[in-house]
């Protein structure tokens, strides 16, 4: 491996962005490559696609070469916009679930740290807290609060980072009417069709514990498949 | 978030870069294929330096020792080499994988740029 290599690898680890070095382990030659480049070697570009979207290392033998594909995937955030029900349930298994989680809600009634055991709470808004800590294409944003003075700047700040995942909880009625806001504040039709609402899989959920497991089983399916065709949002 | 960045969780890759900026001479060693209940993932980094000073792991400590030495024949030669531990090895139970697995561990140089 060459400094300028190492320099440019944890660079991109610095600023969230996956990278895959792929090794020549005959030859000893090596490259990187980020998320989105383009790789002009078919077998290669299609092994480094899915280990982006796995985020697993490992060997792959290519025209008769054993080449190693080390991937550096940043770590999967979750930020849960509302100290609701919902997110006392969501929060705990999106952390077991490997997701570094945090829950924003201004309304202090809601974020105390008795409803929050050992979890990342911020009692202030969504809007104070993303300035230094941005959304980017490997954190998810759930939106529970129902209140658009809340939900709004973060929904529409995860569409303009790319969140992998953008999710608001209300009714159809409730979303048509947030859409409309949302398309007046600037946000695109192509953006408003990424989120998920209804929020979270239909698995009839019926109490605020089943809802969070198919807002996490949403969120799990929309990471893995990211970057793929069936991962798009239908 | 409650995470900050110390020194304490700084990576094998980022003291690779601090030490080579200080013109040290490093070899890096990476696991690149496991089989069976191997200690640490494929991808698993050990930065090591001319000194035997090393950062990370490529095995729960049972193997690093002899990966140091190899280490040292990597930076003298500047070419990368493999290494392959495991129970039908008589030097892996020497060097004390005993917890069933196999893994190999690519080293390689690490070089400035000049």
């Amino acid at each position: 491996m060459n400094f300028e290599l190492l320099r440019q690898l944890n660079s991109a680890k610095k600023s969230r962005i996956a990278a895959i070095v792929v090794s020549d382990l005959d030859a000893g030659t090596q490259g990187l490559f980020v998320e989105g480049d383009e790789i002009a070697q078919p077998e290669i570009a299609r092994e480094a696609s899915a280990r982006f979207r796995s985020g697993k290392s490992g060997i792959a033998e290519i025209e008769g070469r054993e080449m190693f594909f080390n991937a550096h995937v940043p770590s999967p955030r979750l930020v849960i916009i509302g100290a609701v029900h919902i997110s006392q349930a969501l929060a705990p298994i999106a952390n077991m679930a490997g997701f570094e989680t945090m829950v924003i809600d201004p309304r202090t009634a809601f974020a105390t740290p008795e409803r929050f055991p050992d979890i990342s709470l911020y009692g202030e808004w969504p809007e104070d807290i993303l300035k230094s800590q941005p959304l980017d294409a490997y954190t998810a944003l759930a939106a529970v609060t129902h209140d658009p003075k809340i939900d709004d700047f973060p929904l529409i700040s995860s569409l303009q980072n790319n969140c992998f995942y953008v999710g608001a909880l209300g009714s159809r009625k409730t979303h048509a009417k947030r859409c409309d806001r949302l398309l007046a504040a600037g946000v695109t039709e192509a953006q408003l069709n990424l989120i998920h609402a209804p929020i979270g899989l239909d698995i009839a959920a019926a109490n605020p514990a089943e809802i969070a497991i198919a807002v996490m089983a949403e969120i799990i399916e929309a990471f893995r498949k990211r970057g793929s065709s069936d991962g798009a949002k239908v | 978030m409650s995470k900050t960045i110390s020194n304490a969780n700084k990576t094998p890759l980022e003291f690779a870069e601090d030490w080579l900026g200080e013109g040290r001479k490093l070899a890096l060693a990476t696991v690149v294929e496991t089989w069976g209940s191997a200690p640490r993932p494929t991808g698993s980094q050990l930065v090591i330096d001319g000194e035997g000073n090393f950062e990370g792991s490529v095995s729960g400590g049972c193997v690093e020792g002899a990966v140091v030495a190899e280490a040292f024949d990597v930076i003298e030669s500047g070419k990368p080499g493999m290494l392959e531990f495991g129970v039908a090895d008589e030097t892996a139970w020497e060097v004390g994988l005993s917890c069933g697995g196999r893994i190999r561990i690519y080293v390689e140089p690490v070089v400035s740029d000049q």
